[in-house]
């Protein structure tokens, strides 16, 4: 254990992309405080030990951007790390990182997205330094309590890990992130040693599906969805229009994308997407609890459904019972009206 | 056809996700008797990608379940697919285990099986912790193709080697990701489209083998597993409070503008 190590460090794993870090490592970072002293792990890839663009990994001005943006969240401690192996494989290559950091850190907790790749890497350190992990937290206490939500939900469970450093995986949205007095981090250079299985997957490439012009489904603070009741994909252009005026992203129900009518990776829902926005309007959605799994966190939640007895009507906060295609349009308009006066 | 692919299929039984689900108030674990019990739902389309693997390559399917002696009855319906054998992982001491235990329980079931595959679901209905297919990957210490909503193998090269590709869903879109076998594969719900089974395999699946297997032949301690070897502990389960009930009006002429209204009472717009 190194010497300036405090008992409270808690590492946490920053997730980012091109520079930018994402808004999942801001709450990360807000709760991480609640356990002690956040030291951030940044995995960055490129030449193994030094710096380098040119083996194809990021610049340097890149890892400053990211540096500095961690300052401006209030971070002190940084650990930089660099390797060829990151972001060219499949999260092994972050997972031998972060056990050699807890080997050598020994710190109180260890703390990630919960993401596809967030949740691999949890389940995977859990196995190398023999601890338990809590996935999809949604609250943590400083006594190291954690709430989860589970059946769709439905039901609030706390557990607390008791074996080895805890590892918890965050539901991305669930923590507000806290702003905090920007300082100056000091940046620490680790060099981690890597084995082959490290290399085991290989990425060959990632593809960014469009989107268009909307918020990304998960961080919109508004979420227009369509259901079954849509009809027609060709009517999904009303929910898109309303999207826009809103400056929300469009979601839809499985029903919905099973049957062609809107692209899949806008699924809300257990096998979909969770979203946690300010409001939510769903459109020719029945509310079945699958459906609900990804939605009903939402703060505000406005339904236009056809049959009064959809249980979507329960967790409404604003429900019209009547045609999506005759009160969308009246809708828009209405809405136009008001910008408009 | 190249080289016969060995698969194995991880099944988990669930309680029915559209039925309300409770977990029992004496040890927090699901009260198997107050909802039905079903296959985990993306474990069916593991299984029929491994269907359409074996008609491709030629081989054969054994599904592998840790549960309670009641998920023989979700075994029997999952074989009626068309798998050829199941083992099944049992044992009193089993219950309550995390899913750390859990993954060193069927690591060492993997151990005792002969597979160049292993396929999963990418999420358990119930757990719903996506990380049992990463961490069997890395006690196995082989590669992972987790996520998948398309898979292919192919063929062996000249050194007998084979490499298997997917197409890795992202929250944007998708990932390339290659391996070489031996390696254990995760599976969405956007991969195929599972069959309903036939008469003919429903009969059939009465008489496939299903083999038990205890901790004791698994050569693991039962005090390191179920609830007392377990690495977390609950220690609340509540209820989610209720939302406030809301308004609900009939539609009429001016129903798009009491929608506007009743954003502008909220400042949502
Ligand atoms: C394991 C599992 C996982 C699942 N995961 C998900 C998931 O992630 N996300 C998800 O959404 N579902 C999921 N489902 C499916 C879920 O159970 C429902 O089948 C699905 O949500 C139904 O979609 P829907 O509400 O659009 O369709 P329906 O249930 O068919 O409802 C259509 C609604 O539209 C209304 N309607 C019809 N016409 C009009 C009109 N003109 N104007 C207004 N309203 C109209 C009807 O009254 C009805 O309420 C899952 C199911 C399982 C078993
Ligand atoms: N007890 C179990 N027995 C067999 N397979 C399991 C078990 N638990 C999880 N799995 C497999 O792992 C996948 C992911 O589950 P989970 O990590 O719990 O979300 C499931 O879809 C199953 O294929």
């Amino acid at each position: 254990m190194s010497s300036d190590n405090v008992a409270t460090e808690v590492l946490v794993l920053a997730e980012h992309t091109d520079g930018t870090l994402s808004k999942t490592t801001a709450e990360l970072i807000t709760a991480a405080r609640i356990l002690g002293e956040p030291a951030v792990v940044l995995l960055v890839r490129g030449g193994r030990g030094g710096r380098g663009e040119a083996s194809g990994g990021s610049s340097d001005a890149a890892v400053d951007a990211l540096c500095a943006q961690l300052g401006e969240l209030g971070v002190v401690h940084v650990m930089l790390a660099q390797a060829p192996e990151f972001g060219s494989y499949l999260v092994t290559p972050v997972v031998q990182a972060l056990a050699q950091l807890v080997r050598e850190r020994k710190p109180a907790a260890v703390l990630l997205t919960a993401s596809a790749d967030g949740k691999e890497v949890a389940g995977r350190l859990a196995v190398l330094t023999g601890s338990g992990l809590l996935t999809d937290v949604t609250e943590l206490r400083d006594d190291g309590a954690a709430t989860q939500e589970i059946f769709a939900g439905s039901t609030i469970v706390t557990s607390r890990i008791i074996t080895g450093t805890p590892i918890y995986a965050m539901r991305p949205n669930a923590i507000t992130s806290q702003p905090a007095v920007p300082v100056q981090p000091e940046v620490r250079t680790v060099e981690v040693l890597l084995s082959a299985s490290a290399r085991a997957s290989r990425i060959l490439d990632s593809v960014v599906e469009p989107k268009g012009n909307r918020p990304e489904l998960t961080e919109a603070s508004v979420v227009v969805a369509g259901g079954r009741g849509v009809g027609r994909a060709e009517d999904f252009q009303l929910l898109e229009q309303l999207a826009d005026q809103l400056g929300g992203a469009v979601g839809a129900s499985r029903a919905a994308t099973d049957g062609g009518l809107y692209p899949h990776q806008f699924q809300v829902g257990q096998t979909g997407k969770s979203v946690s926005p300010q409001l939510y309007i769903a459109c020719g959605i029945s509310g079945a609890i699958q459906h609900r799994a990804g939605m009903q966190t939402a703060k505000n939640i406005v339904v236009i459904n056809s049959d009064s007895s959809s249980p979507i009507f329960d967790i409404a906060d604003f429900g019209i019972v009547g045609d999506l295609h005759e009160v969308l349009p009246q809708t828009i308009t209405a809405l136009r009206e008001r910008a408009g006066s | 056809m190249g080289k016969p692919l060995d698969l194995v299929v991880l099944v988990k039984q669930v309680p029915d996700s559209g039925a309300d689900r409770v977990l029992r108030e004496s040890d927090f674990t699901v009260d198997r008797e107050a909802s039905d019990s079903v296959v985990n739902e993306m474990d069916e389309y593991a299984i029929e990608e491994a269907l359409r693997l074996k008609g491709e390559h030629g081989g054969t399917v054994t599904l592998l379940t840790m549960g309670p002696e009641q998920a023989v009855t979700s075994i029997r319906k999952a074989l009626q697919m068309g798998a050829d054998a199941a083992v099944h992982v049992t044992d009193m001491a089993l219950a309550g285990s995390c899913a750390v235990k859990t993954s060193e329980v069927l690591a060492a079931a993997l151990g005792t099986l002969q597979w160049d595959l292993v396929l999963c679901g990418a999420e358990s209905t119930d757990g719903q912790l996506c990380v049992i297919p990463a961490m069997l990957a890395q006690r196995l210490d082989i590669a992972a193709l987790t996520g998948a909503r398309k898979l292919t193998i192919a063929d062996a090269d000249s050194t007998g080697e084979r490499v298997g590709t997917i197409q890795r869903q992202t929250e944007t879109g998708y990932q390339t990701i290659q391996a070489s076998l031996p390696a254990v594969v995760s599976v969405w719900d956007t991969i195929n489209e599972p069959h309903y089974p036939t008469f003919r395999d429903i009969m059939a699946a009465k008489s496939k083998p299903v083999s038990t297997l205890s901790l004791v032949d698994l050569g693991i301690d039962a005090a390191e597993v179920g609830f007392i070897g377990a690495t977390s502990v609950v220690t609340s389960v509540v209820p989610r409070p209720p939302r406030g009930a809301g308004v609900v009006i009939d539609a009429g002429a001016d129903a798009g503008a009491k929608l506007v209204e009743f954003l502008a009472s909220r400042k949502l717009v």
